[in-house]
């Protein structure tokens, strides 16, 4: 047999220093290996491979707010499946459900057109939005209450649904024969998020930072919270202390999608001021790794949605620059991710040598 | 008559990348694995086979190519390319134990975007002369159908027209059902599957069985990526072209009550289900709804997975350890 087995450790056994020791040094030998498969693919060394990272990442102050908007959106929709997760309810709907939300937010801009004052438009736009996003999140989340269908392929579904819904609105709607919608009032800014500043994302990361505080709040603080972690670590012990497991279910996801559609309206009021079936791009997806990442804490999700969007700008610059095609970012985000989904096992199980027989 | 014939023909080369996933992913739940990477590892399928084909056509030239050796090259690197993702997946969520939500995502998404970074940029890497990644000589090889098949008509059209990867498909759909209800084997990765407890007592080697066919089960979902470039698509690789067809095998898994066997005809249907937009022709309806159209196959998945979910029969529930990592000493 072999020298050594495995221990599981007790829940919080290790420090949180050492944890997170494990995971700056899986996230280290992560990029280390990204560096590798760079440096191989272009010939350039690691060194300045680096530099343009940080460079396409912070290098000017266009990059830098097109950096903290990533990070901002990425953000709010790993906030908005969080509280689903720490549920163990696997949402993988977000795309869908911030799509939907985006849809509204663009319906009302071209619907209601440019009768009403800007304040009051995107009160309407918020609210439409969040319902959307709501309404998305819900449908699932009925049926797992009442059937326990499987929600992981349901939400899946409801993603390619809304897709095609986008798809036939773009159809309807493509300005000219583009086949795409245009930028929506782009005379009048009816329905944008005002810039502060001349910022134009300073509002939408302060919004998302504002939604970052009450989530942490929320889920660690509030009764809804509570009630949420102890349906997530065992149905039954709910049940047993009189929690309405269908009720949180469904609160639950609504809340989520409350928060997706509204990471759909930022999207499409405060940057691209349109819809298109890219509007989320992906993040949907990406919100479940960092949110898993962090632990399902809001604050830590700060640090994780960081460190994704960094690596993306940064080896998208290093694509640009070397005249590669700009999935390469991908890539190396995956690379990094498997790192830091495999320093989880170091921090919950410790190796153990075998001891002699015969003991 | 035609047009049917024409339409069914169709949906099985529509199908064919939807069986090989979804036999990939019913293998890959059976031992207790949601694989939700098969979108990436069908990606990473498809662009294994096309460098591998890409690097012998470039080096013999298309005029000498060996028709044997132009397919067996991309078959053995799109294998290889499959298999390392399903490697990957399994050190992580086996050995490691890691959560396999967050590791099939993960693995989506490194997947897609290595097929779409080598697709973007292997003639710049390679250093090659080639302007686009068109392996239409490949293609060629790929695409050789039996000779008779013309001469029978409708009947010949319907079951004798396609290349041999899609027979491939159904053989090794078939096979794989026989195997899981019919051997040793199949019961012991059915055990598995269901209560990795109760058969490791029995003496079977979890682990084993877990890493065994979570990589044969990636293996033949690359088969489907290898397809579609090959043969649907002729050899031209094109971003993204691929689509979402990955996410389409795993819901089939469902639509077939994870039975390999089942996949065949519910490939073809979904198969047709992605194309009948084509065809379906209403008085007063625009190009427009032709999108609406596009979510049948989606809308079908929903009202299967809602149906199978109220009747609660336990022939057609997913395995019961399915998405939970084993661990010996945890009980």
């Amino acid at each position: 047999m072999l020298g050594f087995h495995v221990v599981k450790r007790s829940k919080d056994a290790t420090p949180w220093w050492i944890a997170w020791l494990i995971r700056i040094g899986a996230i280290l030998l992560g990029a280390l290996v990204c560096a590798l498969v760079t440096v191989v693919l272009t010939g350039k060394d690691p060194i300045y491979v680096f530099t343009t990272m940080v460079n396409g990442a912070f290098g000017t102050e266009r990059k830098l707010w097109s950096l903290l908007q990533g990070i901002a959106m990425l953000l709010c929709v790993s906030l908005a499946v969080t509280p689903a997760f720490k549920m163990k309810f696997w949402n993988i709907g977000a795309e869908g459900q911030a799509l939907m939300g985006g849809l509204a937010a663009a319906a009302c801009m071209m619907f209601i057109g440019e009768s009403l004052p800007n304040w009051l438009m995107l009160l309407v736009m918020v609210v439409t939005s969040m319902l959307a996003g709501a309404i998305w999140a819900v449908i699932p989340a009925l049926f797992k209450a009442r059937w326990n269908t499987n929600e992981t392929l349901f939400t899946l579904m409801m993603n390619y649904i809304a897709i095609q819904i986008v798809s036939y609105f773009i159809c309807v709607y493509a300005t000219g024969g583009s086949g795409k919608i245009d930028v929506i009032n782009a005379s009048s800014h009816i329905g944008w998020m005002p810039s502060i500043g001349g910022k134009a994302y300073l509002l939408n990361v302060i919004i998302v930072l504002a939604l970052t505080v009450f989530m942490y709040v929320y889920l660690k603080y509030s009764k809804h919270g509570y009630e949420i972690a102890v349906v997530g670590e065992s149905e039954n012990t709910a049940k047993y202390i009189g929690i309405d497991v269908r009720k949180v279910i469904i609160r639950t996801m609504i809340i989520s999608g409350l928060l997706c559609g509204l990471a759909g309206f930022l999207l499409v009021s405060g940057a691209d001021h349109t819809i298109s079936r890219d509007t989320i791009a992906g993040r949907g997806f990406t919100a479940i790794m960092v949110s898993w990442l962090a632990k399902f804490n809001p604050i830590v999700m700060i640090l994780t949605s960081f460190l994704l969007v960094f690596f993306e700008k940064g080896s998208g610059q290093v694509s640009q620059i070397c005249g590669l095609n700009a999935s390469f970012s991908d890539v190396i985000t995956g690379i990094i991710i498997f790192f830091i989904i495999g320093s989880e096992f170091f921090i919950n199980f410790k190796i153990m040598k075998n001891e002699k027989e015969g003991k | 008559m035609n047009m049917l014939i024409q339409f069914i023909q169709r949906a099985v080369i529509q199908g064919t990348p939807l069986l090989f996933g979804s036999t990939g992913e019913i293998l890959t739940e059976k031992s207790g694995h949601l694989n939700l990477g098969i979108p990436g590892i069908m990606y990473a399928g498809a662009i294994s086979g096309v460098i591998g084909a890409f690097f012998y056509e470039d080096k013999v030239g298309a005029a000498n190519i060996n028709p044997l050796l132009a397919i067996l090259i991309p078959l053995a690197t799109s294998m290889l390319g499959s298999l390392l993702m399903g490697l990957i997946y399994c050190f992580l969520t086996v050995t490691l134990r890691a959560n396999q939500n967050v590791t099939g995502l993960a693995l989506t998404t490194f997947g897609v975007g290595l097929g779409n970074f080598f697709g973007g940029s292997l003639i710049k890497i390679s250093g090659s002369d080639m302007p686009a990644i068109t392996l239409s000589t490949t293609s060629k090889c790929f695409k050789t159908t039996l000779p008779f098949a013309e001469s029978l008509g409708a009947f010949g059209k319907l079951f004798f027209s396609y290349s041999f990867l899609v027979y491939v498909a159904i053989i090794i759909a078939i096979v794989s059902s026989v195997i899981l209800n019919r051997t040793r084997i199949g019961l012991h990765l059915r055990a598995v599957g269901e209560n990795p407890a109760t058969a490791d007592a029995a003496g079977i080697n979890v682990n084993r069985y877990k890493y065994f066919t979570t990589c044969i089960g990636s293996m033949i979902a690359g088969l489907g990526g290898l397809y579609y470039v090959m043969d649907y698509a002729s050899g031209i690789w094109s971003n993204g072209g691929f689509g979402d067809r990955g996410w389409l095998a795993v819901a089939i898994v469902i639509f077939a009550i994870w039975r390999p066997n089942m996949a065949v005809p519910a490939s073809i249907l979904f198969g047709g289900l992605f194309i009948v937009y084509n065809y379906v022709s209403l008085p007063g309806m625009g190009i427009e709804a032709q999108e609406l159209f596009k979510m049948l196959p989606y809308l079908v998945t929903l009202v299967v997975l809602i149906i199978t979910s109220m009747r609660e029969k336990r022939e057609s529930q997913p395995p019961q350890s399915l998405g939970l990592s084993y661990f010996r000493e945890e009980r």
